[in-house]
């Protein structure tokens, strides 16, 4: 049998005292696309932060289980040399560090871990030049500081674009489509269609249905007060549309 | 004036005193040396100055963050005589900026020392010497601006250094000619006895449509407790574009006092960077009067301490004119116990309208025990015009180490680039290229040693 990307099971974390996971179960084969779709305070940024190592969260139950080992024994660029990858849901703007510095710097550490030669410079500007194509993302972002005075468009987009350098094996999009207009929202949706591939998995974590307009996700999971109470194919987040968060849950508790 | 604010106490002007005994015999020597009247009434002035104000103490508003009183009880030993200070050209391969293809002045113990002096070939007319040989040579370049900007009516120090001066740099640009490549000016020190005392004293005249980078750095070869108290008179006339770099790194028992006092005429473009890594205790006063229209003048500083060092800025924009930008950046990263002082006073007079000022000081503390007073002071008698000031004290921002962490940097790399980014805001605004790829060596090296040092993880 395939092994899993990613087993969470019964996972429990807490922030300061409060419980805000409660027992989450979520399985990811490779190749597979998944969506965890809820309202405010469901947990779901939590979720991605535990899954990426953010300090601050006391993990009171359960376990993940990466590729077969545990990942939150792991540091978070541990995880990172290890395949982890998270968009950012406010990605962080960092002066005085330039883009292709920090990338290259990012990139290098990884294939280090993987016991692969480091890239020079020249070799690693045609190689970030070919992924700026790729998502027909302008070439000046990497001349500049990382996300510093980028619009809210560009910084989601520049998670895109880390992410198709950083080549990652299991991507986790924190809310990459909120505040995105149309075309930004095309842009982003392109990129990660594109990044898809049968070796690879992506957690999709969103607010709104609008992004699944764009990108096809195989499952669809909705996440509620910190337990996920649906999950199904790709039709379930229609049928969110038709029926908001509370319809759903509504009727999702009656059997519970 | 409010003399009585800076009365000073007996013990000090007991040094005081001593002072002026101790630098009788260069006093004696300078009636030989034929000084024309108008620099020996100016340095009158100032010693008698000096006398009535004594060193400042922290009762002084200006001075309330920086504790002179090791300067005030040290016992001045003015340098004196032809020095055989040992210094060869090879031991000045290991100084900063000294592989610059413009070439330096080196001055030792404040003397000049034309043997290690080398200079790029010059363009017509520009002149550029010891201070001493240019009041012999050039008097009538020299005149109209020495001892002309700067105040000597409220900073001690500067009035100690117009009165007992030895020596410095001129450089003189004329109109329209640019110097391509920058000029060093070199301060070595190789005090053998605690208390040496030198007062360099720097004149850099940028005539109109003229353009020259010129660097003054303060190094020591020696480690012992000296003191160097130094001014740069610097002008810029109309459409002038200058940029100035002082350097301080001196040793870490050292003490440094600097004044740069920078005129700037209409249309002129000046930037003065201050870059503080030395020394025990240092104090730099920028002086910037916005004497012209529509000009900008930048003043850009970056002050990395560790141990006990203290590290001051102290700065007044004097915008006299309408029209003029004025910037001030600091930014200091503060380790172990040492201190940071940044003090901004910027002054819009009245009919200086449409004034662009704005300041920024940025403090960044790597340990607990490291402290930074700022202090921005507005003084606006304008009514159209644009003042920001911004001052921040912080650590490093937990959320932009956990972003490069999660891209696979290790936690005390992400650090690193954190810090060599914040020192990267300020060097960055250096404009020659060669300076600024060597000052961005300098501090990463700095910096590397300090972590060493602090025995960071």
């Amino acid at each position: 049998m395939k092994q899993p990307i990613l087993a969470i099971q019964n996972l429990s974390a807490a922030v300061e005292g409060r419980q805000i996971l409660k027992g989450i179960n979520l399985t990811i084969y490779p190749g597979e696309m998944h969506a965890i779709m809820g309202p405010n305070g469901s947990g779901k940024s939590t979720l991605a932060a535990i899954l990426a190592g953010r300090e601050g969260y006391q993990i009171t139950g359960g376990e993940v289980i990466y590729c077969g080992q545990d990942l939150l024994a792991l540091d978070p660029e541990e995880r990172a040399c290890e395949g982890v990858f998270l968009a950012f849901q406010y990605p962080v703007e960092i002066p005085g560090v330039n883009s292709t510095y920090f990338l290259k710097a990012a990139y290098n550490e990884i294939r280090k871990h993987r016991g692969l030669p480091e890239l020079d410079a020249m070799d690693f500007l045609t190689f970030v030049k070919e992924k700026v194509k790729l998502l027909h993302l302008p070439e000046d972002l990497l001349k500049r500081p990382v996300n510093y005075g980028f619009s809210g468009g560009e910084k989601k987009r520049n998670e895109i674009f880390q992410m198709a350098v950083l080549e990652p094996k299991f991507a986790i999009l924190d809310e990459t489509d909120s505040g995105l207009d149309i075309d930004a929202l095309k842009i982003v949706a392109h990129g990660v269609t594109t990044l898809k591939r049968p070796d690879n998995a992506q957690l999709v974590i969103t607010h709104y249905q609008r992004l699944l307009n764009f990108i096809v996700p195989d499952f669809v999971h909705v996440l509620y007060d910190g337990r996920i109470v649906k999950s199904g194919g790709k039709e379930l987040a229609f049928e969110l549309e038709g029926t908001g968060y509370d319809g759903m849950i509504n009727a999702a508790a009656v059997p519970a | 004036m409010n003399i009585s604010k800076t009365k000073p106490n007996v013990a000090l002007a007991k040094r005081v005193t001593e002072l002026s005994l101790n630098h009788k015999e260069l006093e004696a020597s300078r009636r030989n040396a034929d000084e024309p009247a108008w620099l020996l009434s100016a340095r009158k002035v100032g010693r008698v100055r000096f006398a009535e104000l004594g060193l400042p103490t922290l009762r002084d508003e200006d001075w309330r963050f920086t504790n002179v009183a090791p300067i005030a009880v040290m016992v001045f030993k003015p340098r004196l005589g032809p020095a055989h200070h040992g210094v060869t050209k090879k031991v000045l391969n290991q100084f900063p900026f000294t592989a610059l293809a413009g070439g330096q002045l080196v001055f030792v113990n404040g003397q000049f020392a034309p043997e290690l002096s080398s200079l790029a070939p010059l363009p017509e007319g520009v002149k550029v010497m010891s201070l001493a040989a240019a009041l012999a040579k050039v008097p009538a370049l020299v005149e109209p601006h020495l001892c002309r900007h700067t105040s000597t009516d409220t900073n001690a120090f500067t009035a100690l250094n117009t009165a007992f001066f030895q020596d410095g740099a001129f450089i003189h640009v004329p109109a329209g000619q640019a110097v391509a490549e920058p000029i060093h000016l070199l301060f070595i020190s190789t005090a053998k006895d605690h208390g040496t005392t030198v007062h360099p004293r720097n004149l850099i005249v940028a005539e109109s449509y003229s353009r020259v980078t010129v660097i003054e750095s303060y190094l020591s070869l020696c480690d012992t407790a000296y003191f160097t108290n130094s001014v740069t008179e610097l002008v810029a006339a109309d459409n002038a574009v200058v940029e100035h770099l002082k350097f301080q790194d001196e040793n870490r028992q050292a003490f440094h006092i600097a004044t740069v006092a920078a005129h700037c005429g209409s249309a002129s473009n000046v930037v003065t960077h201050s870059i503080a890594l030395g020394a025990k205790l240092s104090r730099t006063n920028i002086y910037a009067t916005l004497a012209g229209e529509g000009l900008e003048c930048i003043l850009n500083g970056l002050y990395l301490t560790r141990g006990e060092q203290l590290a001051d800025h102290y700065m007044v924009v004097d915008h006299a004119q309408p029209h003029g930008a004025s910037h001030e950046y600091f930014n200091g990263i503060l380790a172990d116990k040492s201190k940071g002082v940044f003090h901004g006073r910027i002054l819009v007079r009245p009919g200086a309208q449409k004034t662009d000022a704005k300041q920024t000081n940025k403090n960044l503390l790597l340990s607990d025990d490291a402290t930074a007073d700022t202090k921005p002071q507005l003084e606006i008698y304008a009514d159209d015009v644009k003042c920001t000031h911004g001052a921040t004290i912080g650590q490093l921002n937990d959320e932009s180490i956990f972003y490069l962490r999660s891209r696979g940097i290790p936690r005390e790399k992400a650090r690193r680039m954190l810090i060599h980014a914040f020192a990267g805001e300020i060097i960055d605004r250096v404009r020659c290229a060669a300076v600024r790829q060597e000052l961005d060596r300098l501090v990463w090296d700095r910096l590397e040693q300090n972590q060493q040092i602090a025995g960071n993880p």
